[in-house]
């Protein structure tokens, strides 16, 4: 799982890191915080979130894992992974994380950085006719507000 | 005959009018009627989660403004998706004046909302307002014998902030059924998400997660899955036509809207409750059952 080893390293603190891309990474996740009100770093990696997240089987990276990932800098691997795009938006993360972190916000400030450069997951061009016969339009609505700008 | 102010959304008007009209009927029987609101618009779905950008909240808020103009303090839906919808942007501008001026200053041809409307799902009134010992006493026809696992799903309980009920281990629903006559077994996977809007893009996760939550519904003898809302209606009615060929076999279980099981129980018949726009038609079971001839 994953393409990383996670080692314990604050990219804000590494000299070995050009400057450039520690203060990148630090207005990205003040950027986060804005768009969702959370700091990441006050995940503590229990893992309840991806043990009760119901799509985590299908994801890369599951959520306790973007979290460990934001926090070491890894924006473009989360945003460019299913891990977020699989997500349901069902709370259930937030339900049982004991320090009430809302992921499913976390996962909507990535996906809005990501759609705010104009780079959207769906088409509406492209979605099969039969599939807009087959399912209900709110489920066509909720895609759009997730998936484009 | 007292009034609520109702607001259906777009899919209890067009794909789910078994929700709509067994609801409006039942509804009618308990002496409530559900006023559908004037102009009213849609409510964008899915919860605007970017505290940067509150356009997403424009179409709830205005939905909210409809309700003030009525003259009432209370608004009831259905559809689990835009009660979820409506009660977060309505509770964030209620802790937040700042934001809440900022939509005002924006929808600057409506009334300002001054956020005193209560956002409601109608298990709420029929729990709070008539009460399930109240709704007993109407029952014509008792679902006694019916076995029916009440499937919440995710957003009728979470976030606890905007949640109906205790947000892991719900009883309205249950509380519901069981003053209709109907038995309702524990489903550990009554609160588990059933994929919601990704059956347009990632169908395949969809049939996963419902095939989970029918084949546990079965295996406690459920003879039919009740929920309230319909994207998880339709995910997990539709997906069952599936099943068989992903190699995935259990019997066909019904999907029911609790509306119309309140509907047969309240003596109204079959009419308003569109068994025909099932995918899993419940009728056999019904029959069996004897809640329809």
């Amino acid at each position: 799982m994953g393409r990383f080893p996670l080692t314990l390293r604050s990219v804000e603190s590494d000299d070995t890191i050009h400057p450039h891309t520690r203060s990148r990474h630090a207005g990205l996740l003040e950027k986060i915080r804005e768009i969702s009100g959370i700091d990441v770093f006050r995940c503590i990696q229990c893992g309840c979130c991806a043990a009760g997240c119901p799509t985590s089987d299908y994801m890369d990276y599951t959520p306790a894992q973007w979290m460990k990932l934001l926090q070491i800098g890894c924006f473009s691997e989360i945003a460019e992974s299913r891990g977020v795009w699989t997500c349901a938006s069902c709370f259930a993360c937030l339900a049982r994380c004991p320090r009430g972190i809302d992921l499913a916000k976390v996962a909507e400030a990535v996906r809005q950085i990501h759609l705010r450069k104009g780079l959207d997951q769906q088409d509406p061009a492209r979605i099969p006719e039969e599939t807009l016969r087959r399912v209900p339009q709110i489920a066509v609505i909720s895609c759009f507000r997730k998936f484009s700008s | 005959m007292r009034d609520i102010p109702y607001y259906p959304g777009c899919t209890l008007t067009t794909t789910a009018l078994n929700l709509d009209e067994s609801a409006r009927a039942a509804m009618k029987k308990l002496d409530v009627n559900l006023a559908e609101l004037p102009r009213w618009n849609c409510c964008g779905t899915v919860a605007g989660l970017s505290s940067d950008n509150l356009m997403h909240h424009v179409g709830p808020i205005r939905v909210l403004v409809r309700t003030q103009e009525m003259g009432s303090s209370r608004l009831v839906t259905l559809c689990t998706m835009c009660f979820h919808t409506l009660r977060m942007s309505n509770q964030l501008v209620q802790n937040d004046p700042d934001r809440l001026e900022k939509i005002n200053s924006f929808m600057d041809r409506e009334e300002d909302y001054r956020g005193r409307v209560k956002v409601l799902h109608l298990l709420e009134i029929l729990r709070d307002d008539i009460g399930f010992e109240g709704i007993r006493g109407h029952v014509d026809t008792s679902l006694d014998g019916v076995k029916l696992v009440s499937y919440y799903g995710c957003l009728l309980t979470r976030p606890k902030e905007v949640a109906i009920d205790s947000v892991e281990s719900p009883t309205v629903l249950d509380d519901l059924l069981r003053s209709l006559g109907a038995d309702t077994p524990y489903e550990p996977y009554a609160t588990e998400c059933c994929g919601s809007y990704h059956t347009v893009g990632e169908p395949e996760i969809v049939d996963d997660l419902a095939y989970k939550i029918c084949e546990s519904s079965h295996r406690r003898g459920a003879d039919g899955i009740v929920t309230s809302c319909p994207l998880c209606h339709f995910n997990l009615d539709e997906s069952q036509k599936r099943f068989s060929a992903r190699g995935n076999s259990i019997p066909e279980i019904p999907i029911l809207y609790f509306t119309q099981l309140m509907a047969l129980a309240l003596g109204l018949g079959e009419e308003v409750c569109h068994f025909d726009d099932h995918h899993v038609d419940p009728r056999p079971m019904l029959r069996e059952k004897g809640l329809i001839g």
